[in-house]
């Protein structure tokens, strides 16, 4: 079994990509932009939701049920998919998920589909399989479009192309689409959107869907949209195929008043996205004639087997922490390497990968806890992220010259007498670099904390030295 | 070697090792808190439901049951329409004369993209969220012929009308879930610079007549 998570493998370590991309006034600019207009939004709609509390407390335990019966789950919503009409596979591994999809739409002689927004697609590289095997990827979400054209990557989990403003955008539709005028106006990017796309809905007979929700009891999925394009890509194809993370199942029906109350103001900032569709199976005379469900574990199930970080596996991809993350909101999401950024993808995307993979994730975090703060299933990402930070250091990681210190650190703190000899020690080592009681440009490792900032200096007497001088020796 | 369904189920249990042997029971006990039902009078409710579909930007208009026919064809009017499809359950009383209706519950889609709009009924409506909600029964029609049109005008009874969410889905449940999208104004996106533009690829325009 291989795990992929999109193009993770070959991705820098998030210091160096954050840094280059810290250089990048424009990325930056709209980064901030939208993130803050988003905030506002949700903190808004969050504020008038005097259940708010209640509903996170519900969804976290209808998650955290799921997992721990996610065997049974998965099979009752095969049953239920399948007693409609549907096709259920199963999918180790991203390859293996990229075959059967490319495998089905061959095997019907189509070399187009229309796709809706799909992380989960994004982390198989689907498109790239599809490519290979001649067969056109249409993306219609407006922002995956604007990454699809623009040779792009998703930087953000909601809104994949959050790193662009309009007049790029503008620029990117020109070429793409080959037009000869068009405004720089939302509505005027939004326009030729829906032009360029219409003929695709109506003529392809192949769609791919992600889903939001997968119903056990009912056998149901359910796609969460704004656009019409997920409408359009579940309802007009003849054939469609949606695949998901093993994760995404639900229990009942009833459960999706939950989330359908959680996630669009967490997502958007607004009390409803305009469109949700549900649909179980195959109906006569209303959609697809031909429905296949792919299951994908891609090392769900070893994030599931460690009971510390399992609780990553119940985010509804809502994207609020990536808003709130002050990390996320300085470096934009290409700086992580992974389609899963901001604070979730810091825990996700090493976890789903592998730790070897993806090691300065875990690291891209201050630990301020604002992330947990506004999870709408209450994943307590700051916790997850120190118990994989653990992990790492079991594993060998960070550096060897970093746990010695560590180590060192633990010795002198745990002893007065120690701490005083090392204080001493530093006093004297300080001097090549103290300046008017700061330190500037450290040498080795500490380098990097003096390089943007100063560091007060060590003070001549201590406060143990004062307090032992000024009250002679004896305890008040 | 194992087949996939196989080894991923197998490698769940070994995951959830230790876990309790009354599943239903433990469904059951999960806290649900939050408000499963709402408090507004019948005018608040509706005047909310107003509020926030015209928040969305899709017009709103009130009229008795009696008076629907003269609504509709107001609203048609209103946007210069005057030919719509109609599903074929959608009851002949609330029709107005002056138009022209057109069953569509066959037919290509080509045709439904160059109607100029859709007339439909609704399974329910959300006032705390704005949404209305379709089952694609036979007053509602099939899926496409409310999202391929550019046009939605949707009849809206005031006692379909709820506060909460909880309280529209769930019987939304009774007699089996086969199709359902809920809509929360026209076509959305705020995918450029987060600023919420009206009108992609659903339909651009939607009025609703609530009906009392």
């Amino acid at each position: 079994m291989s795990v992929r998570v999109g193009k993770a493998d070959h991705a820098p370590a998030f210091p160096g990509a954050a840094k280059r991309l810290m250089g990048n006034t424009q990325v930056r600019q709209n980064v901030r932009r939208a993130t803050d207009t988003i905030r506002g939004k949700r903190a808004k709609v969050v504020a008038e939701m005097a259940d708010w509390e209640e509903l996170r407390e519900a969804a976290h335990a209808i998650k955290e049920h799921t997992l721990r019966y996610l065997d049974f789950y998965l099979e009752q919503f095969e049953t239920n998919c399948t007693r409609a009409g549907g096709q259920v596979h199963w999918a180790r591994d991203a390859d293996e998920a990229n075959r059967i999809v490319t495998g089905l739409l061959q095997g019907r002689g189509q070399n187009e589909v229309i796709k809706v927004k799909t992380m989960t697609s994004d982390e198989t590289q689907l498109n790239v399989a599809l490519h290979d095997a001649g067969i056109t990827a249409h993306e219609t979400d407006l922002a995956d479009m604007i990454v699809q054209l623009g040779e792009d990557e998703p930087s953000h989990i909601v809104v994949p192309a959050m790193h662009r403003n309009r007049a790029e955008i503008r620029q990117i539709f020109l070429k793409k689409m080959k037009l000869q005028e068009l405004g720089d106006r939302p509505e005027d990017l939004a326009a030729a959107a829906r032009a360029y796309l219409r003929e695709k809905f109506l003529r392809v007979k192949a769609g791919f869907s992600g889903a939001n929700f997968a119903i056990a009891e009912t056998g149901s999925i359910c796609v969460v949209e704004s656009e019409g394009n997920g409408r359009m890509c579940v309802t007009l194809p003849e054939i469609l195929i949606t695949m998901l993370g093993v994760e995404k199942v639900i229990p009942s029906f009833n459960d999706l008043e939950v989330f359908l109350q959680l996630l669009p103001r967490s997502a958007t900032g607004e009390r409803m996205n305009p469109y949700n569709s549900i649909w179980t199976g195959v109906t006569a005379g209303d959609g697809p004639r031909e429905f296949h469900v792919v299951l994908l574990d891609n090392n769900r199930t070893g994030v599931l087997a460690d009971k510390e970080a399992r609780e990553t596996l119940d985010c509804i991809r809502c994207g609020a922490c990536l808003n709130a993350c002050p990390v996320y909101r300085q470096t934009g999401g290409h700086a992580y390497g992974s389609i899963y950024s901001g604070p979730i993808g810091a825990i996700l995307s090493p976890q789903l990968q592998g730790m070897e993979h993806s090691k300065s994730l875990p690291y891209a975090s201050s630990l301020c806890g604002a992330c947990y703060e506004v999870c709408p299933v209450k994943i307590d990402i700051p916790e997850i992220l120190i118990h994989l930070r653990g992990k790492l250091v079991e594993s060998g990681y960070p550096p060897l010259a970093e746990r010695v210190a560590m180590k060192a650190a633990a010795v002198a703190l745990a002893d007065g007498d120690r701490l005083a000899a090392a204080q001493k020690l530093a006093r004297l080592c300080q001097w090549p670099f103290e300046h008017e009681g700061q330190l500037r440009n450290l040498p080795g490792m500490l380098g990097g904390w003096t390089a943007f900032r100063d560091l007060a200096a060590i003070p001549k007497e201590s406060f143990r030295d004062w307090w032992a001088a000024r009250s002679g020796g004896k305890n008040a | 070697m194992s087949d996939a369904k196989t080894e991923i189920l197998e490698k769940i249990r070994r995951a959830v090792d230790g876990r309790g042997e009354d599943r239903a029971a433990e469904y059951a006990a999960i806290p649900r808190k939050y408000r499963q039902s709402g408090t507004l009078e019948r005018a608040a409710l509706l005047g909310l439901l107003e509020e926030r579909l015209k928040g969305y930007g899709a017009g709103v208009s009130r009229a008795s049951r009696a008076d629907l026919p003269a609504a509709i064809a107001r609203a048609a009017a209103a946007r210069g329409k005057s030919r719509l499809l109609i599903p074929d359950g959608v009851p002949r009383e609330w029709l107005p004369e002056t138009m022209e209706f057109v069953t569509c519950d066959s037919g290509s889609v080509e045709g439904l993209d160059k109607a100029e709009g859709a007339l439909t009924g609704c399974a329910a409506a959300i006032a705390a969220t704005g949404s209305i909600v379709l089952r694609h029964s036979t007053a509602e029609g099939r899926r496409a012929l409310t999202l391929v049109p550019d046009y939605h005008l949707c009849i809206v009874f005031a006692e379909q009308v709820v506060e909460t969410v909880p309280e529209a889905l769930r019987p939304m449940h009774e007699g089996g879930v086969r199709l359902l999208t809920t809509i929360a104004g026209p076509s959305a996106t705020a995918d450029i610079e987060m600023t919420r533009i009206q009108g992609v690829h659903g339909p651009r325009t939607l009025d609703v007549i609530l009906a009392e």
